[in-house]
């Protein structure tokens, strides 16, 4: 499999500023890449020096082959872009838009017609196809910035916060029609809802400060988690036996215990680097007699791990 | 070119579609029927001619074009489409130019509903009409070195008053270049031919021949040139701002 998207060395700077440091990642066909890091991290400015909008500083983007800086014509062509917040004219209506979109990306003149309806189906936009799109909802603009990016079938899509504003259906049906592309192309997004990294992306990336600060598999970046390999279960009151047991496990690092209105106790074992504790946690209730409801291995939290990362970034970047 | 003709007619379309053009059009015809009437005195002057229509015309276009090219790029910045359109697989010139020929289009649209004036002196009299051809020509160039003024300003800024405002500015100075309140100002102390250039860069002196009906292959490139190179100064406008 082929690298659709190579991105080396990319800097951005604005006077004294350096919005995006260096950052470098490959797109293979088939793959999502998560663009993830807190407001301001520097996504949209990489994906604008991706999509070509913006000039870099320094490094090197290749797109199917092409240099952005040196062929971009040919780049844009291969290319489907969902910018940030989703600008579109609004004085025309998604039909109209679309056509011009077609016509501007030139395609086969015989096919319009055809493909701008089946777009417009894929997203789900076909019931507002004629009405202005300045009228529309945020959800259906979206859709209506979505339908222009796939337009052309393009081999590499780039969304920037593609289910921002949406709810919770609109998101799961934007989820899967990213998960229905996946196969053909090379799709990034960027997002900051971590649960969507699960959902559609096979990759992450995590920015803070201009910088790549974690790069791998929504699993790998999970296993990062304190909550990795945690176990949670609940029993019906406090048991101060089995906390000391607990804590005295070798693997497990420290329990937190929480107690409901029902004098319920629900207890979490937090283990030492991330090793499986779930063994050891069973045995001590055997021992100590105790019979646990709802016992529970986490695989992690994301947004726990993304909140560490960023976190010790930005206080680099604030000097603490 | 396939690009900028797609451009050109999303413009196109959207004039239309918003109350722009029929608010532009009412406006301009009506404005250009009361001051050929009570500025040019079309009946009182009793010739059967179009002079006093196109003789107000570049002080009237002064405030129109900038009202019509303001939008062009301003609003592009303002609204963000302007990422969505440079991220089409089209050049910056294309751009440009697509939106800067859907305007003059317009503007010679509104130019050519004057006609009525056309008939009447017509039916009143025997104008030349070799003179009134090329009058509309020389008012439609006029439109044309207007627009690329307005719209090379216009991408200067997200603000389309300010883009009206200093597009009005620039014209005005070109309008005026050949008037003595100007040229006395660079007379005391600038060479000759530094007075001339200046001179020659007025829109009113190469204007005045072509309503005269003399089509001088001069005026014609005065006019090319200055779209030309306002357009020019546009592309890279757009692709600096861009890179900021």
């Amino acid at each position: 499999m082929s690298a659709l998207l190579e991105v080396n060395g990319l800097t951005k700077q604005f006077g004294d500023f350096t919005a995006v440091d260096g950052i470098e990642f490959t797109v293979r066909k088939g793959e999502v890449l998560g663009f993830l890091g807190p407001n301001g991290a520097g996504k949209t400015t990489a994906m604008r020096m991706v999509t070509g909008y913006l000039p870099p500083t320094a490094g090197d983007i290749t797109i199917a082959g092409f240099d952005v800086e040196k062929h971009p014509i040919e780049v844009k062509r291969r290319v489907g872009y969902l910018p940030e917040g989703a600008p579109l004219y609004e004085d025309m209506t998604p039909l109209e838009l679309l056509g011009f979109v077609a016509n501007v990306r030139e395609i086969y003149r015989p096919d319009r017609k055809r493909v701008i309806l089946e777009t417009a189906e894929r997203v789900n936009i076909q019931h507002v196809i004629n009405q202005t799109i300045g009228t529309l909802s945020k959800g259906y603009k979206r859709r209506v910035g979505i339908a222009q990016a796939i337009l052309h079938d393009p081999d590499v899509l780039i969304l920037d916060e593609p289910t921002d504003g949406l709810d919770p259906n609109q998101k799961h049906e934007v989820r899967n029609l990213i998960n229905e592309m996946a196969p053909t192309k090379s799709i990034v997004i960027s997002t900051h809802i971590l649960e969507e990294v699960d959902v559609v992306c096979s990759r992450a990336i995590v920015i803070a400060g201009g910088r790549i600060v974690a790069n791998g598999t929504p699993q790998e970046l999970e296993s990062k988690s304190r909550f990795h390999n945690a176990v949670r279960f609940r029993i019906s009151g406090k048991s101060s036996d089995l906390e000391t047991t607990l804590t005295a496990l070798p693997n497990v690092a420290e329990i937190n215990v929480s107690l409901d209105e029902h004098k319920r106790a629900t207890i979490t074992a937090f283990p030492i680097e991330g090793v499986s504790i779930i063994n050891d946690v069973n045995s001590c209730l055997r021992d100590t007699g105790i019979i646990a409801e709802e016992i529970h291995v986490e695989r992690g939290h994301l947004d726990d791990v993304f909140r560490n990362i960023t976190k010790d970034t930005q206080d680099k970047i604030n000097g603490n | 070119m396939g690009t900028s003709l797609a451009i050109c007619l999303r413009e196109l379309k959207s004039y239309f579609t918003t109350p722009l053009a029929y608010v532009f059009i009412v406006i301009f015809v009506a404005m250009n029927g009361a001051t050929a009437f009570f500025f040019g005195a079309l009946f009182d002057r009793g010739q059967a001619d179009m002079t006093s229509l196109f003789s107000m015309l570049p002080w009237l276009f002064l405030f129109l074009i900038p009202a019509l090219a303001m939008r062009l790029w301003a609003e592009e910045r303002k609204s963000g489409t302007l990422e969505f359109l440079m991220t089409l697989p089209i050049t910056t010139f294309s751009a440009v130019f697509g939106k800067f020929l859907a305007a003059w289009i317009f503007a010679g649209f509104a130019l050519l509903l004057t006609f009525p004036v056309w008939i009447t002196v017509n039916w009143l009299g025997n104008p030349d009409n070799g003179i009134i051809i090329a009058s509309y020509l020389g008012g439609f160039l006029l439109a044309g070195s207007y627009l690329a003024i307005g719209s090379f300003v216009s991408a200067l800024t997200k603000n389309q008053v300010i883009a009206f405002v200093i597009g009005s500015a620039v014209i005005f100075l070109f309008l005026m270049s050949s008037l003595d309140i100007v040229l006395a100002v660079f007379r005391g102390w600038a060479p000759v031919f530094v007075v001339e250039i200046i001179q020659s860069l007025s829109f009113l002196v190469h204007y005045e021949s072509i309503v005269r009906g003399v089509i001088d292959i001069r005026d014609l490139i005065f006019y090319v040139s200055i779209i030309g190179i306002f357009l020019f100064a546009n592309v890279v406008v757009v692709d600096q701002k861009r890179g900021a």
